[in-house]
């Protein structure tokens, strides 16, 4: 991030009277940055830091039904660190980080080398057929995967139904995370790919052309050339996933309507916090669990960066 | 294209590669003729797969030319029954008074709105974290870049309950003001003004007299265009989607974006026994309400994916 050309007007002048003219031009050139970033933050401070310290501050209270609201310290913390439905939320969210996100991205990479590699016909149509399920809403999506799923007239039962396996039961308790995974996978390959796409092709080609020299296949180039030289997008993409899949919500929200038995209040952390504040009309408390699950994917984020940076400083110090 | 145009231009240079008697051309070739090595299990595999991509939409283009009994008797995936597209448009777009082209324009309106006002944000802050240096710039950049990580629907709970004190619950604004913040359209803008305005030119305009504000306006912006058409885009599908925010902040139906109104009828129909004609309903507005930005991505690729192309490489 320090390559930032700015325009420094500052060159060396042996005059000094003109000095301080180059530095009331500088305060002039200031006071334009400062205009042009003004009006985002101040949208951001009042969107994103404002509500974020209100959360942080609702999250200390209780509220009684004799005596209102009352100051009650970590008490919610407390209890949400002690809570079966909030920690199973979060394991469940776990669990799908850990499955989902590594069949999304690895196809994401496969389809995104696949279009690079230049070897598919009809690659540029492909690419963007791929790409189509991100511009559909999540609501769509999930309402349409749901009538997909459908025992009733779901292609899905339809077929299975005609060569004898049964009807499919997508929307049970024990298959409904995996209805969902495979949702969220259909959302996002794509955006996926496009972004790993987009940094494959900014490799240098002087970069494979030596491994092909060597007699690399492409398999071999790929997997020592390309994917290492992609890295940092790679990265940014498991950030995303990880981001999106702990706030996850339409899709539970949504789900609930055909397959209520399979969607407990408190499936995903978000959805278990959106039906405390408003059904339950506990706002304190979803307020912490608010907090606590930012907290929860700031770690994660942070520890999947770190080791990041650890691989590629180890990789470093061995070659 | 223009990356292209650098690896082509890389490979002349590149020591130790194939030094081909025609120089650039024939390295150039090399990239742009990969059809003698065509491989045609790949080709096979990847179509497969394109397959579960398209397939859904397949159904659900299928589906809303079906009538509800059509829909359970029939194959999913190939038409049968009685053509009822016509019919289902008509039922979809009279029920209720109309109200589905409601939600259609104020989806219009709140996607709209926010695309283009958080687009001119980001532009005029990632130009001026891109091209100054002032103090601050760097402390100040990198609170946006931690701000990327902010889940957003997290902080939708406290905005509504300042928005309900501000009086601002059950109105556009409530979607709206939300929509303008993208930290990761700033960042974007920001890498891509670096490269795409030269430094030169904006000290030529200066030269010339021109003020900071005119040079943004007229020659900064100008530069930016497949950046502005990507961030564009992807804040105007990040609202036109979004489900959270208007569910919490909205009451009356008749300010519904389509996201809720489409989830509002498919309770309906999936809780009342009786009105099972409301499948069919549901179906064709999903249809209808991913045609827009379907058309938008298709046609303004070119843009979307160079301006794609310069916040992945640098991230």
């Amino acid at each position: 991030m320090s390559h930032a050309p700015a325009l420094d007007d500052e060159r060396p002048t042996a005059a000094a009277p003109q000095k301080r003219r180059v530095s009331a031009n500088q305060r002039k050139l200031n006071r334009a940055a400062y205009l042009f970033i003004t009006p985002f933050f101040v949208i951001f401070v009042a969107m994103l830091i404002v509500p974020l310290g209100y959360a942080g501050y609702l999250s200390l209270f209780e509220s009684r039904l004799i005596g209102g609201e009352t100051f009650a310290g970590f008490a919610n913390y407390v209890r949400a660190l002690q809570d079966p439905d909030f920690l199973a939320s979060i394991g469940r969210m776990a669990l799908f980080f850990v499955v989902q996100v590594p069949i999304m991205l690895g196809l994401a990479l496969f389809f995104a080398l696949a279009l690079d590699s230049g070897r598919a016909r009809g690659s540029k149509g492909a690419r963007l057929l791929i790409f189509m399920p991100y511009a559909v809403p999540a609501v769509v999506a999930t309402l349409m995967w749901g009538y997909l799923y459908g025992p009733d007239f779901g292609p899905i039962a339809q077929i299975a139904r005609s060569v004898g396996f049964g009807t499919p039961d997508f929307l049970s308790p024990e298959n409904i995370l995996g209805s969902m995974m495979n949702i969220v996978t259909w959302e996002f390959v794509g955006y996926n790919m496009i972004i790993l796409y987009a940094a494959l092709r900014a490799i240098p080609s002087e970069l494979y052309e030596a491994a092909e020299i060597d007699g690399a296949g492409q398999f071999r180039t790929a997997w020592s050339v390309k994917i290492p030289a992609i890295r940092s997008a790679i990265l940014l993409t498991v950030i995303f996933s990880i981001i999106g899949t702990f706030q996850l919500f339409n899709e539970p929200s949504l789900l609930n309507t055909i397959a209520p038995d399979a969607i407990t209040n408190s499936f995903t952390p978000n959805y278990y916090a959106y039906n405390l504040a408003f059904i339950n009309q506990e706002l304190n408390y979803a307020a912490a669990i608010a907090f606590l699950l930012g907290l929860v994917i700031a770690i994660v984020s942070y520890v999947v960066q770190l080791n990041e940076q650890r691989r590629a400083r180890k990789e470093r110090s061995g070659a | 294209m223009t990356d292209l145009e650098t690896r082509a231009a890389v490979t002349v240079g590149a020591k130790g590669g194939r030094r081909s008697p025609f120089g650039r051309g024939a390295a150039t070739a090399r990239r742009f003729a990969p059809e003698r090595r065509r491989n045609w299990m790949l080709t096979v595999l990847l179509w497969l797969c394109v397959l579960y991509f398209i397939l859904p939409l397949w159904w659900l283009l299928v589906s809303s030319t079906k009538d509800n009994s059509a829909l359970f008797s029939t194959f999913g995936l190939w038409f049968g029954g009685e053509l009822s597209l016509w019919e289902n448009l008509q039922t979809l777009f009279t029920i209720r008074g109309g109200i589905f082209t409601r939600w259609l324009l104020n989806t219009v309106l709140y996607a709209g709105v926010s695309a283009v006002g958080a687009t001119l944000l980001a532009a005029a802050a990632g130009y001026a974290f891109a091209k100054y240096r002032f103090p601050g710039s760097a402390a100040l950049f990198s609170i946006i870049l931690g701000a990327i990580m902010i889940p957003l629907t997290a902080l939708a709970l406290p905005t509504y309950l300042l928005f309900s004190r501000a009086g601002l619950t059950d109105t556009p604004w409530a979607i709206i003001i939300p929509s303008l913040v993208s930290p990761f359209g700033v960042y974007l803008m920001r890498v891509y003004a670096a490269d795409a305005v030269p430094d030169s030119m904006i000290e030529a305009a200066r030269v010339d007299g021109a003020g900071e504000f005119r040079i943004f306006w007229q020659v900064g912006l100008r530069l930016l265009g497949p950046g502005l058409v990507t961030v564009f885009l992807f804040s105007l599908v990040a609202t036109w989607n979004n489900y959270f925010l208007p569910l919490i902040m909205l009451n009356s139906s008749d300010l519904y974006p389509i996201t809720v109104g489409l989830a509002q009828l498919q309770s309906a129909a999936s809780a009342g026994g009786g009105s099972q004609a409301l499948f069919s309903t549901v179906i064709t507005g999903s249809f209808v309400s991913i045609l827009p930005l379907v058309i938008a991505f298709l046609f303004l690729q070119r843009y979307w994916q160079s301006g794609l192309a310069t916040g992945g490489v640098k991230g």
